[in-house]
This record gives structure tokens, sequence and C-alpha cells, in this order.
């Protein structure tokens, strides 16, 4: 009885997914992407804050969010996302213009497998800041077309 | 209903996909701007206006109308696409919108929207019985290669795991439904085919009388529920 | 392209953050897809989101195909006064999107 939905999962989950989970970014990719933003500067923690659910029920679309906490006389330029286990790292380049309304964005993105999620954000004094969360991703039981 | 259909034990509650969702995904349904289902309902939208509202005005006052589908008419079960189509076909003498189609999940996902919060409550009296009948007896029936039945994952194994996923008792409140999965809309057919496909077992033809008979079927099983539609499902 | 779900405040107060919400309806296929036949489907997302009120640029987004299908995008906007907001994006086969707002800052 038991062993019987075992059997459907193996069957169930050799159906496509939309991002190969055997494909992952390079060792060393994202750091090599993060170095180039900060453009040999130093990247330090804090300022910067990525929200994303440390448990993913489908990679399909998990909500994340950025937020920058820009002080008084800073001006945030841009936010970069990237994603260290999906077959390419990037995700997305935020730019922030001068009627943007603070450092806050939210999009929903797709993740190919357990990994860890970073973002980087930038200010017009070069200065950045990094923030990093991991994610489980389950595995949907039930795939199919 | 619960007692005299004998569908769910005494003491187990009836539990929408919703409540066995975690909340990322019942986030998305709580919010209608960022349900991408409303992006189907705005074209369900554009479907109403060139057509449906000469004879049945204002959507709105389709309020009621998914709650109580699908029907029993003329010895079969007719569902609300079926019931679309017939219209179209039969009243508006345009041509059926093809199934899974963006007009077709858009017109539904419109009609059942305006049922929203309603309980489910489909006729299961007269001529319905039969079709219920032989809908549970379906829905108990071990098919397929891996010789499992509906009931087995869906009553019997409902809130337990099945890798990372908690099993849902599988009812139809909240179709058609964006589901996560599919990164995209679907109906209720696309979710069965799914399911008879995963037991690997003769997957029906959409228009089969036994369709409609297990689609009646969940409908009364899932009776009190309240409408979700346009649900959102990983 | 399918009109949008776009969700911006038609009057806000002058220096005071608002949000912008918007859905959009696209596949963004991500080129890592094979076909029935074991072709693979060719890569077509929205890669560049654009607003812009008055021509100054609010935000923007160079996006990659881990953005889900059907992107979602909230972000914020700070006006100082009245102006028309313009919300651009196209895809890799060239489809464009293109939505207006009338903003009215008091």
């Amino acid at each position: 009885m038991m062993v019987l939905p075992r059997r459907a999962f193996v069957l169930m989950a050799a159906a496509g997914v939309v991002l190969p989970a055997g494909v992952r970014a390079k060792p060393g990719e994202v750091e090599a992407l993060i170095r180039a933003v900060a453009g040999g500067g130093v990247v330090r923690a804090g300022r910067v804050r990525l929200a994303v659910p440390e448990l993913v029920e489908n990679g399909n679309a998990v909500g994340i969010s950025v937020g920058a906490e820009v002080p008084a006389g800073a001006v945030l330029t841009d936010i970069h996302v990237f994603a260290d286990g999906n077959p390419r790292p990037g995700v997305a380049h935020f730019r922030f213009g001068r009627l943007s309304g603070g450092g806050k964005v939210a999009t929903r993105i797709r993740l190919a497998t357990s990994q860890t999620v970073h973002a980087v954000a930038v200010f017009a004094d070069g200065s950045c800041w990094h923030d990093s969360v991991s994610v489980l991703v389950t595995l949907s039981a039930c795939l199919d077309d | 209903m619960l007692v005299c259909l004998g569908l769910l034990g005494a003491a187990e509650e009836k539990r929408s996909g919703y409540d066995d969702a975690g909340p990322q995904v019942r986030a998305m349904q709580d919010d209608d701007l960022a349900n991408p289902a409303f992006l189907w309902v705005q074209q369900g939208a554009a479907v109403w206006g060139q057509g449906c509202a000469d004879c049945h005005g204002a959507v709105e006052g389709m309020r009621g109308v998914a709650a109580r589908y699908p029907v029993v008419e003329r010895g079969r079960v007719v569902n609300l696409e079926q019931r679309v189509n017939e219209c179209r076909v039969e009243r508006q003498g345009v041509a059926a919108l093809a199934p899974e189609g963006e007009a077709m999940l858009g017109v539904t996902a419109l009609i059942g929207l305006q049922s929203r919060g309603m309980a489910v409550a489909v006729d299961v009296s007269g001529p319905a019985a039969g079709h219920v009948a032989r809908g549970e007896a379906f829905f108990r029936l071990r098919q397929g290669q891996l010789n499992l039945s509906c009931a087995q994952c869906h009553e019997q194994l409902a809130g337990q795991s099945l890798a990372g996923a908690r099993i849902v008792q599988g009812h139809a409140n909240a179709y058609p439904i964006y589901r996560l999965e599919w990164q995209g809309m679907g109906s209720l057919f696309r979710r069965l085919r799914a399911c008879l496909t995963g037991v690997r077992a003769e997957v029906l033809g959409r228009d089969e009388g036994l369709l409609g008979d297990l689609e009646l079927f969940l409908a009364a099983r899932g009776a009190g529920l309240k409408v979700e539609t346009p649900g959102v499902r990983p | 392209m399918v009109r949008p779900l776009l969700n911006v405040p038609r009057e806000v107060r002058a220096g005071v953050a608002f949000e912008v919400r918007i859905l959009i309806q696209h596949a963004m296929e991500t080129g890592f897809r094979r076909d029935a036949m074991g072709m693979v489907v060719a890569q077509d997302i929205i890669n560049r989101f654009e607003c812009a009120v008055d021509g100054e640029e609010v935000f923007s987004a160079t996006l990659h195909p881990a953005i889900s299908a059907n992107p979602y995008l909230a972000f914020s906007a700070r006006l100082g006064r009245s102006g028309t907001m313009v919300l651009r994006w196209v895809d890799d086969r060239g489809g464009e999107g293109r939505e207006e707002v009338s903003i009215s800052v008091s």
C-alpha cells in the first residue's frame, strides 16, 4: 500500500521540469559575477535584505523581495539577483532612477533546485552590499505536462 | 450529504487544496493583483462582452451558477465548459471555444469568480443520483498499471506526504486553477487527465459520460466547501 | 500582447512613495525545454522592462530566464509633480507591451 505511491512518484518525477535540475552554474560563477558588479571593490554585508522563503513547494514561481536601506544622502542605483543552482546564475538586474521611491523590488523567480539566492545592492558612491538566502526546493510529487 | 454519501470519516474535516498549500501559494490566491489567473479572467471578460452579455447581461448576474454546476440534463452531466459551448453553438451560432484555450479558461474562470465564497451545492436528487453513484464507483475503482484508485490517495492517504508534497483531498472547488507546475491555467479535466496518466490508467476523453459523473461526484463530495475560483495551486 | 494587470494609484501625495505592481501574461520560455520531438524550444522571455514618468526613469529591469512565467514586478515611485507614467517591455521575439497612466500629484 505505502509502496505504490512511491512508485507513482518515481514514474511521475520522470516528467520534464522547466529548468534542468542537473545543470548548475559552475562553482565560483556567482562569486565572479558579484566581484564584477563590485568592480574590484569591497562587498559588505548589511544595507540590503533579501527575502526568499526557505522552503519552496514549487520552484517555478518563488516570490522574492529585495529591500535596500538607503541612508540620508546615499543613492541606490542597482540591485542584482543571482541564483547559484540554476543553469545560468543571472536572475535580474534592477536599476533605480531618481524618481524611485526607495530601494524595494519584488518579483517571482524560477529555482531549478535547492540552492542559494544572492542579492547585491550598488550605491552611487560605489559601495556594494550583499545578502543571501539558502532555499530548499522540494520535489513536486505529481508532475505532468 | 456528508453522512448519506458516506464519503469521508465523521471525524475528518473537508479540506480544500488551499488549506494544504504553503503560505506562498495561499498568499498568491488571496491577492487578486498577484494571482496570475486574473490575466485569464480579464480575457474571459472580453469573451463575455462578445455575445454572452447580450442575453445574460452583466456577468455579476451569474452569481451562484458555478456553485451549482455541474448539472444533470437530458440524461447526462453538463459542466460549465460544455454549457458555455452549447450556448455558443446553439444560441449564438458561433464556434465552440477550444478546450484549455485562453478564451474558455478565461470565461469559465470569470463565471466561477462570481460564485467565489459561496458553498459548493450541486443537486444530487432525482436523475442526478445515478450519476453521482457512477462517479463514486469510478472514484473507488483501482485502475492503471499502479492499480490505484482516486480514493486510495485522496481519501485514505490524504494529509500524508508524497515526496515533499501534502496529499490533498482532491476537491474541485477552485477550478479552473492557475497551477505553478503548469505555469499557466488549466481545467479540472487537465488535472484529472494528469492523475489518470500518473497511475498509468486509460485516459478518458473530455466528453465521456463517466468523466461527467466523476465531476458531479467530486462536487457532491466537496459540498459545503467555498468556491475559490480562480484558485492557485502548486 | 494581452493587456497586463496593472495597479498604480491615480492620485498620490507629493514626495510620498507609492507602489506600482504589474503582472504580465508571458510564457517566459527558458530555452532549456524540449518539445515532444526532442527539439529545444527557443528562448523567448521579456528581457527588458522600463518605467518612466515624463521621460525620467523610475525603475528598470533586465530579466533572465529565471524570471517566472507571467512575470510579476512590484516596485515603488515617488513624484514631486503630476505626470504620465509609461511602462514598457520587450521580449526576445520583438514583441512589445506598453501601458500609460496619468498620475496626479497633490
